[in-house]
C-alpha cells in the first residue's frame, strides 16, 4: 500500500485561503435543527474534567479522549449558531462585512446559554487557522473555512452604500458567503472536541475584537509564503510513498477517493442544474411580458383578459423558477461542495498521518544508526565512547518509541474522525435529500395554485 | 417521451372553423406517422388501414382530406395524403397520393399568386421539416459514446428518438393542418390545384428547388416588404376598419413572433433543467455504488427520484410547447397571412385610384368631343376596378371576421388545455414526490 496524494486535486486544505476550497456544515437547511443524538458530543464528567485543565493538558486528554464514549452520548447538549446581518464597516479598500453571530447553546463550558457577537470575515479564516495548527496533527477533521474571494468582496467594498449593500448580485454574493459561514460555524460546532476548544468559546462569545489574523490576508506577504510552503508540501505527498501495513488505511483511501471523485461530478451536474434554472426563470420573465403586450394589443376582451392572466401567471412561475434555484443551490449545489472540501480536509489528516509515520521512520533509521555505532565502540573496546554512543541509542529509542506513540495515536484518532464523519454525512445526506424534496412539494403546490386560479379565466373567453 | 399527453389535436383548431359545411373527423391523426432510428432514414408500418374512417359517414359534397403515413427519408419526408370525398369532379371517391413538403409549398404558391383569391386569407404554407437539430444531436451522441456507461448511451439514444419522433409528428400535423383548412374553405377546396394536388400520381414538382429558386423568393419577399411600405405610405385609406385592422395586425403579428420565439426558448431551457435533473440522478447512481448498507439504498433510490422528475419536467416543457408555443406559432404565420390580404386590397386600392385618375383625365382631354372612345374604355377600366374593389373589401371583412373568431377559440382551446395539463403535471409531480419522500424516510 502506498499514499500516493498525486490525485489530491487542488482544491483542498493546502490553498485553503487563496482557493476555492469551500464551506462546512450540511446547508442553510441544518441552522434550526438542534443536532440530534450521535452527531454531536462530549460526555459531562468528561468536559468538567476538561475544563479544570491548562490548555495544553487539554490537547493531549482531548486527543485520548474515547470515541466511544463521545458517540453513545445521548444528545443533552445542543449549540445552535446563526449568522445574520452581514454590515458594511468603514470604506473603500479598507472596509470590510461583519456579521452577526448568536449563539444558543447549554452546554456548560459556555458562560451564557443564548449571547451574540459581532466578528469579520478574516476572523472566520483566522479561528479555522487556529483550529488546524492545534488539532490538525491528532489527526481530526477540520471543516474547511469559505475561500476568499477578492472580486466579490472588491465590488462589496466598492459599491457606495455603507449600510445596505446596493445591488442585486452584491446581496446575492453576500447571502452566498453568509450561507458558508454559518455552516462553517455550524458544523465546526458539531465536532465534539472543536466547539469546546477554547479559541471557538471565544471566538463565539467574546465581545471584544479578535487579534487581526495577519496571515489570512490573500494579498500579504505571509499569504504568499505560506502557499510555497504548501507547495513544497503537495510536491512532498507527490513522491513520499508509504508501505502501508494497516488494511483499514488501505480501504478508507480507496473509499475516500471514490467517494471525492463520484462527488465531484454530481456537484458539476448540480452546478449546471441551478444556471439552467436561472436562465429558465429569465425567459420565463419574458414569456410573461410577451404576454402581457399581447394582452394589450388584443382587440378581444375576453383573450385579452385571459392573455394579460397568463401574463401573471408566468410572472409568478418567474419567481418560483428562481427560488427553485435558489433552493437547489443551497440545499444541494453548496451542500455538496461543503462535502468536497471536507474530503479535502480528510486526505489532509491522512496526510498528517504519512507524516507521522515518516517520522517514525526516520527515528528508526537513527536509531539503528547509534546502535551501529556502539557496536563498533564496542568492537573497538573504546569505554571512552561507549557511554555516550549508549546514551544516544537510549535517547533514539524514546524517540522511536515516542513516534511510534503519535503514529498509532493518529491512526486510532483518524479512525474514530472517520466513524464519526461517516455517520454525520449519512445523516447530513439524508436530511438534505428530505428537505429537497420536501421543498419541491411546495413548489408544485405553487404551481398547481397558479394555474388553478387562471384556468377559469381560459374557459371564460366567449 | 410523448406518451400521455394530448398533443394529437393541438393544430386542428385552426382547421375547425372556416367553411363549416363538413365534418372534419380524425380521431388522431398523428397515430400513424412513425420514426424509428435516428441515421435519418425513417420507416413507418402501414398503418393507413389503421386509421378508423368509415367511408359510410360522408355527405354531399364532403372533401376529407388526412396524412395517413408519413415516412422520413434522409434529406425529406414523404407524405401519404389520404383524400375521401363526394365532390363531383374527383375521379375517385378514396384516394391516396404521396407528397413531399415542396409539393405543399407549390400548392401554397399557386393559390397565392391566383387573382381570384386576392380576397382571401391564404392558410399560410407549413414549415419547412427541420430534424437538423435532433440529427446533429445524435451525431454528438454517437462521438461521445465513448464518454458515457451503456445504460446513460442507451437512455440518452432513446430519449433522442422520441425527440425526433415528437418533431416528426408535429411536422405531419403541421401540413395536415394546411391541406384541412383548404379543404373546409367554402372557395378553396374546389380550387383545381388542390384536386390536382390530391389527385395526380406523379410529382408535382417538375422542377425541384434550387438555391437561385430559393434567393429569388428572398427577393421577392424584399420586394413585398418595400411594396408594403411604400403602400402603406402612400395610399390612404377611405374605410377605417381596413386601416385599423392593418395597424392591429402589424402590431399584432409583431408582438406574435416576439412571444413565439421566447417560448421556443423558455421550453428549450425547461428541457436543459430535465436533461440536469438526468446528469444529477446518473451522478446519484455512480455514487450509490461506492456507499454502503442502507445509504447505498437510498442514494439509488434519489437517483431514481431525480430521473422521475426529469420525465416530468420534460413532458411540463414539451406540452408547454405544443399548447402554447405552437399556437404562437401558427398564429404568427396566420396573422401574417391575414395581413397579406390587407396589403393586396391596398394594392387594389391603388389601382382603382389609378384608374379614377386615368379617367379623369381622359374627360378633361376630351371634353369637346361626343361620346368619345377614351373615355368609356376609362370608365370601364374605372368601373371594374371599382367593382373588384368592393368585392374584396367585402370578402376581405368577412374573411378578417373569420381569422378573428379562428383566433380566438384556437387560442381559447389552447389556455384552457395548457392550463389543465400544468395542473395534471403538477399534481402528479406532487404525488409521485409526496411517496418518493415516504420511501425515503422509510430507507432512511
Amino acid at each position: 500500500m502506498e499514499v500516493d496524494t498525486a490525485t489530491t486535486p487542488e482544491h483542498n486544505q493546502e490553498f485553503a485561503d487563496v482557493d476555492i476550497n469551500n464551506g462546512s456544515v450540511s446547508g442553510a437547511s441544518d441552522e434550526e435543527e438542534v443536532p440530534a443524538p450521535g452527531s454531536v458530543t462530549l460526555e459531562q464528567e468528561n468536559d468538567l474534567f476538561v475544563s479544570a485543565m491548562t490548555p495544553s493538558e487539554v490537547h493531549r486528554r482531548i486527543s485520548a479522549s474515547n470515541l466511544e464514549e463521545v458517540l453513545t452520548d445521548d444528545g443533552d447538549y445542543f449549540i445552535q449558531i446563526v449568522i445574520s446581518d452581514p454590515q458594511k464597516v468603514g470604506d473603500g479598500m479598507s472596509s470590510y462585512l461583519a456579521y452577526k453571530v448568536t449563539t444558543k447553546t447549554n452546554i456548560p463550558k459556555f458562560k451564557r446559554n443564548e449571547f451574540s457577537t459581532l466578528r469579520r470575515f478574516s476572523d472566520f479564516l483566522g479561528i479555522h487557522d487556529l483550529l488546524v495548527n492545534k488539532y490538525l496533527r491528532m489527526g481530526r477533521i477540520i471543516p474547511p473555512a469559505p475561500s476568499k474571494n477578492i472580486i466579490g468582496s472588491t465590488k462589496v467594498k466598492m459599491s457606495p452604500q455603507q449600510t445596505e449593500p446596493g445591488t442585486p448580485i452584491n446581496q446575492e454574493w453576500i447571502e452566498i458567503r453568509r450561507a458558508a459561514l454559518e455552516r462553517f460555524v455550524q458544523r465546526t460546532a458539531q465536532h465534539p472536541v472543536l466547539r469546546v476548544d477554547l479559541d471557538f468559546i471565544n471566538f463565539l462569545e467574546s465581545d471584544q475584537e479578535l487579534p487581526r489574523a495577519v496571515n489570512t490576508s490573500a494579498l500579504s506577504g505571509a499569504g504568499v509564503i505560506r502557499l510555497f510552503n504548501k507547495v513544497g508540501e503537495t510536491v512532498n505527498k507527490i513522491t513520499y510513498k508509504m508501505d502501508e501495513n494497516d488494511p483499514w488505511f488501505d480501504d478508507k483511501i480507496t473509499e475516500v477517493e471514490h467517494l471525492d471523485s463520484n462527488l465531484q461530478k454530481l456537484s458539476s451536474a448540480l452546478k449546471s442544474l441551478v444556471s439552467s434554472r436561472r436562465e429558465l426563470s429569465v425567459l420565463t420573465g419574458l414569456v410573461a411580458k410577451s404576454a402581457a403586450m399581447l394582452s394589450t394589443c388584443e382587440e378581444h376582451t375576453g383573450l385579452s383578459r385571459a392573455l394579460s392572466n397568463l401574463a401573471d401567471v408566468e410572472e409568478k412561475i418567474e419567481l418560483l423558477r428562481s427560488e427553485q434555484a435558489n433552493s437547489d443551490f443551497y440545499i444541494l449545489a453548496e451542500f455538496i461542495k461543503d462535502y468536497l472540501g471536507l474530503f479535502g480536509a480528510i486526505k489532509c489528516i491522512f496526510h498528517e498521518r504519512v507524516k507521522a509515520f515518516q517520522n517514525w521512520q526516520y527515528a528508526q533509521m537513527q536509531l539503528s544508526k547509534r546502535r551501529e555505532n556502539r557496536g563498533r565502540f564496542e568492537l573497538a573496546n573504546r569505554a571512552d565512547k561507549l557511554d555516550q554512543a549508549q546514551q544516544e541509542v537510549e535517547e533514539w529509542q524514546g524517540k522511536v518509541q515516542r513516534c511510534q506513540q503519535q503514529f498509532d495515536d493518529i491512526s486510532a484518532e483518524i479512525k474514530r474522525e472517520m466513524e464519526r464523519f461517516e455517520l454525520s454525512r449519512v445523516k447530513d445526506f439524508k436530511a438534505n435529500i428530505i428537505k429537497y424534496i420536501e421543498v419541491q412539494m411546495a413548489h408544485q403546490q405553487q404551481i398547481i395554485s397558479y394555474w388553478e386560479a387562471f384556468a377559469p379565466f381560459a374557459r371564460e373567453i366567449v | 417521451m410523448m406518451d400521455g399527453t394530448d398533443e394529437s389535436n393541438i393544430l386542428n383548431s385552426p382547421a375547425t372553423n372556416n367553411g363549416g359545411t363538413m365534418e372534419i373527423s380524425s380521431p388522431n391523426p398523428l397515430a400513424p406517422a412513425t420514426a424509428t432510428n435516428g441515421s435519418g432514414s425513417a420507416t413507418s408500418p402501414d398503418s393507413s388501414s389503421s386509421a378508423p374512417v368509415t367511408p359510410a359517414a360522408l355527405g354531399e359534397n364532403a372533401l376529407h382530406v388526412e396524412i395517413s403515413d408519413a415516412l422520413s427519408e434522409k434529406e425529406k419526408v414523404k407524405f401519404t395524403v389520404h383524400t375521401r370525398t363526394t365532390l363531383p369532379g374527383f375521379a375517385k371517391k378514396d384516394n391516396n397520393v404521396v407528397r413531399q413538403h415542396e409539393e405543399f409549398v407549390w400548392l401554397h404558391d399557386r393559390i397565392e399568386e391566383n387573382e381570384d383569391y386576392a380576397g382571401y386569407i391564404i392558410p399560410p404554407c407549413p414549415p419547412r421539416p427541420d430534424f437538423d437539430a435532433s440529427r446533429e444531436k445524435l451525431q454528438r451522441l454517437g462521438e461521445g459514446e465513448g464518454n458515457m456507461t451503456k445504460e446513460e448511451f442507451k437512455k440518452m439514444k432513446s430519449e433522442l428518438e422520441a425527440e425526433y419522433l415528437a418533431t416528426f409528428k408535429k411536422t405531419v400535423a403541421m401540413h395536415e393542418v394546411f391541406l384541412r383548412r383548404l379543404a373546409s374553405h367554402p372557395v378553396f377546396r374546389v380550387d383545381q390545384h388542390l384536386k390536382v394536388f390530391l389527385e395526380y400520381d406523379q410529382d408535382l414538382c417538375a422542377k425541384p428547388r434550387k438555391k437561385m429558386a430559393i434567393f429569388g423568393g428572398f427577393v421577392k419577399s424584399l420586394g413585398k416588404t418595400t411594396d408594403e411600405i411604400l403602400l402603406s405610405a402612400t395610399v390612404r385609406d377611405v374605410n377605417d376598419f381596413f386601416e385599423n385592422e392593418l395597424q392591429f395586425l402589424t402590431e399584432y403579428h409583431g408582438h406574435l413572433r416576439e412571444a413565439a420565439s421566447r417560448t421556443e426558448k423558455m421550453t428549450q431551457r425547461h428541457k436543459d433543467v430535465g436533461y440536469s435533473h438526468q446528469k444529477i440522478s446518473n451522478a446519484l447512481t455512480e455514487l450509490s455504488t461506492t456507499e454502503k448498507g442502507n445509504m447505498e439504498t437510498f442514494v439509488a433510490k434519489s437517483a431514481e427520484v431525480f430521473e422521475r422528475i426529469k420525465n416530468l419536467e420534460t413532458r411540463v416543457a414539451s406540452d408547454q410547447d405544443l399548447k402554447l408555443g405552437d399556437t404562437l406559432r401558427y398564429y404568427q404565420r396566420d396573422s401574417n397571412a391575414a395581413k397579406a390580404l390587407l396589403i393586396r386590397r391596398l394594392r387594389c386600392l391603388a389601382a382603382y385610384e389609378t384608374a379614377n385618375r386615368n379617367l379623369e383625365k381622359a374627360r378633361s382631354k376630351n371634353k369637346d368631343v361626343h361620346a368619345p372612345l377614351e373615355v368609356q374604355e376609362a370608365e370601364t377600366a374605372q368601373a371594374e376596378a371599382c367593382e373588384k374593389f368592393e368585392s374584396m373589401s367585402a370578402c376581405g371583412k368577412e374573411e378578417l371576421i373569420g381569422f378573428r373568431n379562428r383566433r380566438v377559440a384556437a387560442f381559447k382551446k389552447s389556455l384552457v388545455e395548457l392550463s389543465d395539463l400544468e395542473i395534471k403535471h403538477a399534481k402528479s409531480q406532487y404525488d409521485y414526490l409526496r411517496q418518493s419522500l415516504l420511501a425515503l424516510k422509510e430507507i432512511a
